[in-house]
């Protein structure tokens, strides 16, 4: 199957190196600390940060800095069948790791000794890209809530097929068979965080598209601080400053 | 990089310090250089496809069991292969019995990733008949002992059982070449699995300082390290799958560096795991030899009757 034309247009119109349309908005879950949804193109992905809050599991308790726990599910409606089993399984437990430990290097753990901050992440609709999705939607989040951050957290992801590294997959590139590398980085450290890649690609091309991947990742982290801005003039417009 | 529980061994303020500033001066504790490999050796089972892996203290073994199933909808023609990994609290008191933790669940998908969707092995040659039966090909993968790396030394038991693994062969008969005859393996020779490339996964551990890493960490430098990245490689310049699953941030140049360096060490692996599977199969393909073949050599220095009986017995044995 073609999945880049001779004209050089992919199965949706776009360009090889065009990202999907990003849409954010900030404190959609008003009981929670902080949240966020984040959409690229189809995929709409819902955050909720609860925390610092103190630790509900005592034994897990750590001394010197705050526990970062994360929940990764899929919504039953995500998908086009409807899925059985959202949360539990392998997919979703490695997600939820990748996801925590992702954002623990960001943010400032040592500040908030002896708490918890929980992150709920939730798959509205899915149509690739879900992991770089859900980890913008916590960036979000977490800025939202407040909680001290090192940098911004920032995913994306590309692929390889028909000889062209592509930006940003949607569900029917991703499912091509072919390389799909999904990266995180830390933008103004310049620091990758988060780097998974599956299927055969050769080492040299596997650095274009890995760094057709940050490029992705720098044009989000643009967009996420336009939309944190935005929301703090409003903040400042309600108080009245 | 710590485990969540309450059992899990905690290191010492002063046992973290001394290996993180060890470190910075470019000397591990136990005495390797920093792109070292520790001592690797692969021994096998008496069953065809099953593999204990020895890397340093880290023992991990792997097996491999086969079942005709029905295949999935979507891919009448292909066998399928699965990874399950067991997390036993023999290997390390952090490690629970019953449901598989988020890292035994990491290992198994590192794993599942490396062999199954860079196609290291061939499933299309496990279908008997499209769309009613295929072989399903089951690893399981035993952690015996933690002492650091699982996931390179369970990639490696799971190859070396893949290789060493024959499943029976199968024809087809009955009246319309429907029903499918499986062979013992005493009526004919099993078959071994084909596999097209071998992906080695070789792991990197960061640290709090931006040029500190190592390659193989042990679990002492597992408790102490900021980040890890898992690159799984062939020998053909592939990269099959990258495993980095957050903790610190590293430059791209440290990452480009670390696959390079990763390709060697893939290469030298290779070799080992190649080498022995081959030992492996030789001596294998000797017992069978032994089995049938004549003469048993008698020792000349016995009493007189007693000898001629045994060689007589021999021969009995020798012509089944």
């Amino acid at each position: 199957m073609e999945y880049v034309s001779p004209e050089g247009l992919r199965i949706d119109g776009r360009r090889p190196m065009e990202m999907r349309k990003l849409q954010a908005e900030i404190g959609v879950v008003a009981k929670a600390d902080g949240s966020a949804v984040f959409e690229m193109g189809n995929t709409k992905v819902i955050a909720a940060v609860y925390g610092p809050r103190e630790v509900q599991n005592r034994s897990q308790q750590l001394s010197d800095q705050a526990l970062v726990r994360c929940e990764y599910s899929m919504a039953n409606f995500s998908t086009g069948d409807r899925m059985r089993k959202p949360k539990g399984d392998r997919r979703s437990t490695e997600i939820s790791l990748v996801i925590r430990q992702t954002m623990e290097a960001c943010i400032l753990t040592q500040l908030m000794p002896r708490s918890q901050i929980d992150i709920y992440v939730q798959v509205l609709q899915a149509d690739g890209g879900t992991r770089s999705a859900c980890i913008n939607a916590a960036t979000l989040a977490l800025a939202d809530a407040g909680i001290p951050m090192r940098d911004f957290v920032t995913s994306c992801s590309a692929g390889y097929l028909n000889s062209t590294p592509l930006l940003d997959l949607n569900y029917v590139e991703d499912s091509a068979g072919g390389p799909d590398v999904t990266v995180g980085i830390l933008p103004k450290l310049d620091k990758v965080t988060l780097l998974q890649m599956d299927a055969k690609l050769p080492l040299d091309i596997f650095e274009n598209v890995m760094q057709l991947a940050v490029e992705g990742c720098k044009a989000i982290a643009d967009y996420i601080r336009e939309v944190l801005s935005e929301n703090t003039k409003q903040l400042e417009y309600r108080r009245g400053l | 990089m710590e485990q969540r529980l309450a059992n899990t061994w905690r290191m010492t303020v002063n046992e973290k310090k001394f290996i993180e500033s060890a470190l910075l001066s470019g000397l591990r504790v136990d005495g390797r250089n920093v792109y070292d490999y520790r001592k690797l050796s692969i021994n096998f089972g008496k069953e065809d496809g099953s593999a204990e892996v020895h890397l340093g203290q880290t023992r991990v073994m792997g097996f491999v069991t086969s079942q005709l199933v029905q295949p999935y909808r979507d891919r009448p023609n292909e066998g399928s292969l699965s990874i399950f990994t067991e997390f036993s609290p023999m290997a390390d008191p952090s490690f629970e019995p019953g449901r598989p933790g988020e890292f035994a669940v990491e290992l198994g998908r590192v794993i599942d990733r490396g062999l199954r969707e860079s196609r290291a092995v061939d499933t299309e040659s496990l279908c008997i008949l499209a769309g009613k039966l295929v072989w399903a090909i089951r690893i399981d993968i035993h952690i015996l002992d933690n002492g650091g790396n699982l996931v390179d030394a369970a990639n490696v038991a799971a190859l070396a059982a893949l290789l060493t693994f024959r499943r029976p062969e199968c024809s087809l008969g009955g009246e319309n070449g429907q029903e499918v005859i499986v062979h013992p393996p005493e009526a004919r020779e099993p078959l071994p699995l084909i596999i097209h490339h071998l992906p080695i996964a070789v792991t990197f551990a960061f640290f709090s300082d931006e040029s500190t890493l190592v390659v193989d960490p042990t679990h002492q430098e597992e408790a102490v390290m900021a980040g890890r990245m898992t690159a799984t490689l062939n020998t053909n310049g592939d990269i099959c799958a990258i495993q980095k699953a957050g903790g610190e941030g590293v430059p791209q140049s440290v990452i480009m560096h670390c696959l390079r360096i990763a390709a060697t060490k893939a290469a030298d692996i290779t070799v080992k795991i190649r080498d022995t599977v081959e030992a492996y199969n030789t001596e294998r393909a000797l017992r069978k030899i032994k089995r049938h073949s004549a003469p048993v050599a008698l020792d000349v220095s016995g009493t007189g009757p007693n000898d001629w009986s045994c060689l007589w017995q021999s021969n009995i044995w020798t012509s089944y």
